[in-house]
């Protein structure tokens, strides 16, 4: 059901300021969602005045310097440090982002951070993402051919036929677009998801792959792919800059064009 | 309580349905279908001598009038039909009364398409 209203428990309370160390004078706060299932208690925000003279640029150096020097309980995920793992990402400053490769200087006023939205979260940052790598998975997004591959070589694809896979094969898994997306919100149970569904369109688009019409058997039903409605949050936030609003709507086309 | 089926098992669910297709074609071409109706009753409204009901019923008497309004009755209420059942299906979770919500929307926009058609028929036939 479409949820509108925080239940109960989710009610966000103030929580704890952390001042920064004596002497600081170039600070900003981050306020930070804090929030432990296990301890019963409703989530808090937390805020944190870090002295930016001693703090690396992104999001990210701030939350680990919050982390290292001010208050070791918080917990987030964070691996790269630079755009490739998609382990950090969460909702900054209202958007949904990576945190290592967000500028701390491109944010206006106190610099918030949820955990990515409408997930169950497992502490503070750290969300719930085991429905979303399912739905992944169920795509089978890995290339599937009844033609034999060529014994002494890989399979041989054109440039033109490679460059339709571009804008499709970099996402990073991140679930920014997903957890960005109002369909998704309301009915991720059964509605995959953009990032799910550029990961099938990754497989749609690609000339090696011959079970074009097995998948597209799959994704035709009206919550698994039609559910998206080109709101178009998943271009938006995506930190790769990957449109799944369009690979959904080229999806949408196959499923046309293959009637007639 | 803790659900001991697997993700990839709850994700995958009953299935494809393997429809929905029809209902995207439909609800864009009924969609593109309004685009020259729908101008042409604003101008046709606007053109008109006067707007009592002698005026209304003279002009909605005429063949060419009357099939176009039953062609925008038809083609608005299934396209009315598509839209509800889609934001049906977008906010009522419980599928139950989602299924309720779009027979009960559906049986309206039937009605209401067939009250609307038989109004044009029964002005057109005995003006």
């Amino acid at each position: 059901m479409a949820e509108f209203r925080l239940p109960s428990n989710s009610i966000i309370g103030p929580g704890k300021h952390f001042p920064a160390p004596e002497g600081a004078t170039n600070t900003r706060t981050v306020k930070v969602y804090r929030y432990d299932p296990d301890s019963g208690k409703n989530p808090h925000i937390d805020s944190y005045e870090v002295d930016m003279d001693s703090c690396g640029p992104m999001v990210l150096d701030a939350i680990l310097k919050i982390k290292n020097e001010m208050d070791s309980t918080l917990t987030f995920r964070r691996s790269c440090r630079e755009g490739i793992c998609g382990s950090c990402a969460m909702n900054i400053d209202g958007g949904n982002t990576l945190a290592c490769t967000m500028a701390i200087a491109d944010i206006e006023g106190d610099i918030t951070i949820y955990p990515l939205p409408h997930q169950p979260v497992v502490k503070d940052l750290v969300s719930d993402l085991t429905n979303f790598y399912a739905q992944y998975a169920s795509v089978e997004p890995w290339i599937k051919s009844d033609t034999p591959a060529p014994p002494d070589r890989e399979r041989l694809q054109s440039p033109e036929d490679r460059e339709k896979l571009d804008g499709a094969y970099e996402c990073i898994l991140c679930a920014c677009c997903s957890t960005s997306c109002p369909s998704y919100w309301w009915n991720s149970d059964r509605f995959l998801g953009p990032a799910a569904l550029l990961a099938s369109y990754r497989w749609l688009a690609d000339t090696r792959d011959d079970a074009t019409g097995d998948r597209l058997d799959e994704l035709e039903d009206p919550f698994k792919l039609y559910r998206c409605h080109t709101i178009m949050n998943c271009a938006t936030v995506c930190p790769k800059g990957l449109n799944p609003a369009k690979a959904i709507a080229e999806t949408k086309k196959m499923l046309v064009q293959r009637r007639g | 309580m803790s659900n001991l089926r697997s993700p990839l098992s709850q994700v995958k669910g009953h299935g494809s349905a393997k429809e929905g297709t029809s209902h995207f074609w439909i609800q864009r071409l009924t969609a593109i279908a309004m685009i020259p109706l729908v101008l042409w009753l604003a101008f046709s409204v606007a053109s008109l001598p006067g707007m009592s009901q002698v005026d209304i019923r003279n002009w909605l008497s005429a063949p060419f009038t009357a099939v176009m309004m039953i062609t925008l009755l038809l083609s608005g209420f299934y396209h009315a039909k598509l839209g509800l059942q889609m934001v049906i299906e977008d906010y009522v979770g419980n599928h139950g009364l989602r299924t309720i919500a779009v027979i009960a929307s559906t049986m309206l926009c039937v009605f209401l398409a067939i009250l609307g058609v038989f109004s044009v028929m029964r002005i057109a036939f005995t003006a």
